[in-house]
């Protein structure tokens, strides 16, 4: 990590969002105080980690990427442990019903789906009835029911008061959750704002998708009224607009001009993943 | 029960170790099952049977079965002829028998003085044919056989068998569930809750020390009930002993799994440390029968200590008063394993 300054804020929920390889489990792991950074300062709820470790441990709770529990102890044996590590905290079979597990209450972690699972870890992060907490990369691998499941659940935490500090490479999950996000690329945070406002903050937050017989030439799009960063794959152009209004009339006027038949048409608002690539120039992509 | 109720974590830890320990039948089998296995089949083996007469060949042009005749009333020879030297000698070469006698002036004795039933098959065999020929014995002697329980085999094997399962069972338990929970990561997200590790490492020794009641019970029980293996030591001392020698092998196991990330890894380590014990510290047989150069290292093995004081106890009667160097190596190598596993220790 280099030079990563951020602040987050008490009842948000932060993402770090990027690539794999980004550094954001190194961040997050800097944070829970698991791993210490070389140089700089970590303040959590105005407490240092080398001072007061054992008073954050107990305000705190963590989440793991792929971190397993021991496959024959049941969801509740499991629990129950975690609870046992806490001053104070939730009672189990209440954390249990908090996170849709009560029906799996006496079942091995072994035989659990991979969604059941991360809920555990979850309900586990949460039996300290933490201040914090934080989830690295909390759906990764599940299947989209799943990672929704898991979304009610984060939010109901939060409606409780609760502050949330996640890192995914799923934009979606960023924008659905996050109150806040700091993209994270090679280590450094290269934009940091609400999904919106990072959205906003692109030069053409309109992204105008055609294609064309015979293909339309790069001098062609590159005049089309705001047109920002246009990419063409074979026939297939992509090009951002800062106004569909202006663009769309001008493209149909040149395509006709030009002679080209238009095959294909569509306009979309740019989300995250636009944000990443105008930001680094690669495409960020989901799994 | 009362969820409500304030949850220890030592507590909660050792019961889910447990927890764990039982539901792995491998874990159970090599606990219990395979120490039984191998006392009862070394037990039979060398269980106290009549001793085997030895065979003898006798050959000679004349009067072999007047020879033979003499022979066969020792009850340690078992006589069969030959017709011819080269025949008899062709049964002496391959081992059939283990002596030749070739009747005659002098009668001669063919037999090979390195192999030990041939140089007891010379003295019995010399003795009847001196008797025969009219010698008498010098002087009266009587013949007091003895058969104790305490000397024999199955009493030197069954506290070698003992010590040698608290230590395999120590350092495997420990070692392998250690591991195991590192390479899950399960270690690294409990040093991000408020557990105290020393609470993690105390839970496994603990744990040990339940299993390690069972377990010696188990096999105690076995060899007294079967074998009649005899306690002539006083219970309570046997088992504070039990509880040291856990102590020390449950601070190897800690130190075998204190930084492996793999099961590979601690699987040579643990057999690193252990085969050299199961061989030199006096399980199957004693240890002095090693050169003596390699005594001190030997007499320093856990296992060693372990051993000696186990059969020191059991057979011999001693107190633990009486096996203070034993009990010092034994304390020397669990706290500094334990230490040096703390000190070391790798929880992501």
């Amino acid at each position: 990590m280099d030079g990563l300054d951020l602040a987050v804020r008490a009842g948000e929920c932060f993402g770090l969002l990027g690539p794999n390889g980004a550094g954001k489990t190194t961040t997050i792991e800097i944070l829970e105080g698991l791993n210490r950074p070389d140089m700089g300062q970590v303040t959590v709820l105005g407490r240092r980690w080398g001072t007061h470790e054992r008073e954050l441990r107990e305000r705190l709770g963590v989440s793991l990427q792929e971190s397993r529990f021991h496959d024959k102890l049941t969801v509740f044996e499991t629990l129950r442990l975690f609870r046992s590590f806490y001053r104070g905290g939730r009672d189990p079979e209440e954390a249990l019903r908090d996170m849709s597990l009560e029906e799996k209450r006496d079942a091995r972690v072994g035989k659990l789906s991979g969604g059941q699972r991360q809920r555990l870890a979850v309900a586990c992060a949460l039996t300290g009835n933490p201040e914090i907490l934080f989830l690295d990369e909390p759906t990764t691998g599940l299947d989209p029911q799943s990672r929704r499941q898991l979304w009610e659940h984060i939010r109901a935490f939060r409606v409780r008061g609760g502050t949330v500090l996640l890192t995914t490479h799923y934009m979606e999950e960023a924008e659905q959750l996050c109150d806040r996000v700091a993209i994270v690329d090679h280590g450094k945070i290269i934009g940091e704002g609400s999904p919106a406002e990072l959205i906003g903050r692109l030069h053409a937050p309109n992204i105008l998708e055609f294609s064309s017989d015979p293909a339309a030439a790069p001098g062609l799009v590159s005049g089309i009224p705001g047109a920002f960063d246009p990419r063409q794959r074979g026939s297939h152009w992509s090009v951002s607009v800062s106004s569909l209004a202006e663009a769309v009339p001008a493209l149909l006027l040149a395509l006709d001009r030009s002679g080209a038949k238009l095959e294909e048409l569509s306009t979309r608002r740019a989300t995250l993943e636009d944000v990443f690539l105008a930001l680094t120039g690669r495409e960020l992509r989901d799994e | 029960m009362s969820s409500s109720g304030k949850l220890r974590p030592l507590a909660e830890l050792v019961r889910v170790r447990l927890l764990e320990f039982v539901r792995e039948p491998e874990g159970m089998f090599w606990v219990f099952v395979f120490p039984i296995g191998m006392t009862l089949a070394l037990g039979f083996a060398f269980r106290d049977k009549a001793p085997e007469p030895v065979a003898v060949g006798v050959t000679g042009k004349a009067q072999t079965s007047v020879l033979r005749e003499a022979l066969t009333r020792s009850a340690l020879l078992k006589p069969q002829l030959f017709s011819s030297l080269p025949e008899g000698r062709a049964a002496l070469r391959t081992g059939k028998i283990a002596l030749l006698v070739e009747n005659g002036s002098p009668i001669v004795y063919w037999y090979d003085p390195t192999r030990p039933d041939s140089r007891l098959a010379r003295f019995e065999v010399d003795k009847a044919v001196q008797e025969a020929a009219g010698r008498g014995d010098a002087a009266p002697v009587r013949d007091e056989l003895v058969s104790e329980k305490g000397s024999r085999y199955i009493d030197f094997l069954l506290p070698g068998l003992l010590g040698l399962n608290l230590l395999s069972t120590s350092v495997w338990g420990i070692g392998y569930s250690i591991v195991g929970a590192r390479i899950k990561k399960t270690l690294k997200l409990m040093t991000a809750t408020p557990m105290r590790q020393s609470d993690y490492l105390l839970a496994q020794m603990l744990s040990r020390f339940v299993l390690l009641a069972l377990e010696a019970a188990v096999i105690l029980a076995f060899g007294m009930l079967v074998f009649q293996v005899p306690l002539r030591g006083s219970p309570a001392a046997l088992i504070l002993l039990c509880v040291i020698c856990g102590l020390s092998f449950g601070g190897l196991g800690l130190l075998c799994g204190s930084r492996v990330q793999t099961l590979e890894g601690v699987n040579g380590l643990i057999n690193l440390i252990l085969v050299p014990m199961w061989l030199f510290s006096g399980v199957f047989f004693s240890q002095e029968r090693f050169p003596r150069a390699m005594q001190p290292a030997i007499e320093a093995l856990p296992l060693t200590a372990a051993n000696e004081a186990l059969r020191a106890i059991m057979l011999e009667g001693r107190s633990l008063a009486a096996l203070p160097s034993q009990l010092a190596i034994l304390a020397v190598w669990g706290v500094v394993s334990y230490v040096v596993a703390l000190k070391i220790f790798r929880w992501q």
